[in-house]
């Protein structure tokens, strides 16, 4: 019981899982519908978008939390937006738009750190330093995940109804462009606010992998999402725990942890892993 | 009670090349329409065009009785995600929109009427089953109930009996006369005019143009089946021009 509890005594190892459940509440059902829209890499290549914009915060305002954060959220909705657009003026499909979008992002994000800053500092924008949350990047991360339980409530038919049945939708008033908007902009926000716990490389990764982890647990919607914010709690849990008496970086090892999850859930979950595949050959008789 | 649709000489079509042309006439109050044609006669388009879904190169669509917002547009069903976890009852229930707003909560009224029309199409017994693991014949019948819950004056459907076998067709022909009973308009995009000389009092038949419109038995004369199919069989898509004194059938 004490090598699992005794480690959240240090109080930086208290905020960092707080902060990982924060996290939960709010990045697992984006992650979830991410996954149902079939757009999963989405995720990545936003998450990559965000780092030019922390990286010019960085050069003007040092390792400020608040600016790195205005920074990410504006490049993050730049590249949201201008990919959009992109492909509803020009011939290119929006995933087309994104990777051409996010890899220059990244290259100029990284140049931006590297010239400007230290090795050092450049680990921890890309991998995060989650012993060492401050308060208000826990507050941060806190807000956002009530926004976006807020947001989600108030968007979910709307959500429901783009991925389902997007004609309905546009007969129901609505235009799908606005609520992909607004659901691109949780996307963002929501990787910012990883950003802030495991750096803008790590932050998809406890966002995506519970997520399609979730997919091999529950049928519904809202079961794929109660798995998700469950599971991403235990990596949380597990990964600072392992990380704590095994010496390793807490960051990575959250996001193996949820890796783990996932492996497991292909093998062994009971909605289409391999497991349930193997052992359902025979069709019931009576 | 019955919303009339007017159209006006109207174009619709795809990168500025006309797909139907010049179309002219009323589909009227509490009809029930089949828009008849060979493949690629631009039925589908019509009917999106009608919808709002698409906006005319030319010409004009009116709509009397009824609102663009209170039409219920049943497309093709390759056009829904089957694969979306969720189940029958809230797919039927959205249906509801119009009193619930696309945020508010769904209300035991709206339910109550979900569930009846469920019972309607004869899926009792459905209701929390996941839309993906239905046949296509049930998701026709599900999407039929979420219209019966839309209670719109302005019924579209494309294709509703493609691929749906005859016992199902039965059922929902005994809705779509249940609906002309209540004074609603119903558009119908079909291709089996066997299936539109029984049901249907009056048809377009159209093939890129209007070849023939008015009651079914006249609309669909051999003479007429034959101009369509040759219509259709002459288009390729670089006949751009679109001769305006050809279009006034």
């Amino acid at each position: 019981m004490d090598w699992l509890l005794g480690p959240f005594a240090d109080p930086a190892m208290a905020r960092a899982l707080a902060a990982c459940v924060a996290l939960a509440f709010g990045g697992a059902p984006i992650g979830v519908f991410l996954v149902l829209r079939r757009t999963s890499l989405i995720g990545d290549a936003l998450s990559h978008a965000i780092l030019p914009g922390v990286a010019i915060a960085f050069v003007f305002a040092g390792f400020s939390i608040l600016w790195m954060t205005v920074g990410g959220l504006l490049a993050g909705m730049a590249v949201a937006i201008l990919s959009a657009a992109a492909s509803r003026v020009t011939a290119l499909r929006e995933d087309a738009s994104l990777a051409a979008f996010f890899i220059i992002s990244l290259a100029l994000g990284t140049l931006l750190v590297a010239t400007f800053g230290t090795d050092e500092e450049l680990l921890h924008i890309l991998f995060g330093q989650v012993l060492a949350m401050k308060n208000e990047a826990l507050l941060t991360v806190a807000g956002v995940a009530t926004l976006t339980m807020a947001a989600l409530a108030l968007l979910y038919r709307p959500l429901v109804l783009e991925c389902f049945d997007p004609g309905f939708l546009r007969g129901a008033g609505a235009t799908g462009a606005l609520v992909h908007f607004a659901f691109l902009s949780l996307v963002v926000l929501n990787l910012v606010s990883g950003f802030q716990a495991l750096g803008t490389l790590m932050a998809v990764g406890l966002m995506m992998l519970p997520a399609i982890a979730a997919r091999f647990w529950a049928d519904s919607a809202g079961g794929q999402i109660a798995v998700a914010v469950g599971l991403t709690i235990a990596a949380g849990f597990l990964g600072l725990i392992v990380s704590h008496h095994a010496g390793t970086p807490p960051e990575t090892t959250i996001v193996l942890t949820a890796g783990a999850f996932y492996l497991g859930s292909l093998i062994a979950g009971p909605r289409g892993g391999i497991a349930s595949r193997i052992v359902q050959l025979r069709h019931l008789e009576a | 009670m019955g919303a009339a649709v007017r159209l006006d000489n109207v174009t619709f079509g795809y990168r500025r090349h006309p797909a139907v042309h010049h179309i002219s006439g009323t589909f009227e109050p509490g009809s029930l329409t089949a828009i008849a044609g060979p493949n690629g006669a631009g039925k589908s388009t019509l009917l999106k065009g009608i919808a709002g879904e698409m906006r005319p190169l030319s010409g004009e669509i009116a709509l009397s009785g009824t609102t663009r917002r209170d039409i219920a547009y049943l497309p093709q069903i390759g056009e829904i995600e089957r694969g979306f976890p969720i189940s029958v009852l809230d797919m039927v229930a959205m249906g509801g929109w119009r009193e619930a707003g696309l945020f508010g909560r769904i209300g035991p009224d709206v339910l109550k009427r979900a569930e009846a029309a469920i019972a309607s199409v004869g899926l009792s017994g459905f209701e929390s089953r996941p839309v993906g693991t239905l046949s296509g014949g049930q998701v026709q019948r599900a999407l039929f109930a979420r219209v019966l819950v839309q209670d719109a004056r302005l019924i579209l459907l494309d294709e509703p009996f493609a691929a749906i076998d005859s016992r199902t067709t039965a059922d929902l022909f005994a809705v779509l006369a249940r609906w002309q009973g209540e004074g609603r308009t119903v558009i119908a995009v079909l291709h089996d005019h066997d299936a539109v000389r029984e049901h249907f009092p009056s048809t377009l038949l159209l093939a890129r143009e209007c070849i023939a419109w008015g009651p079914t038995g006249e609309a669909l004369r051999p003479e007429h089946l034959l101009t369509a199919r040759r219509m259709c069989e002459a288009f390729h898509d670089d006949a751009p021009v679109c001769h305006a004194d050809e279009g006034h059938a």
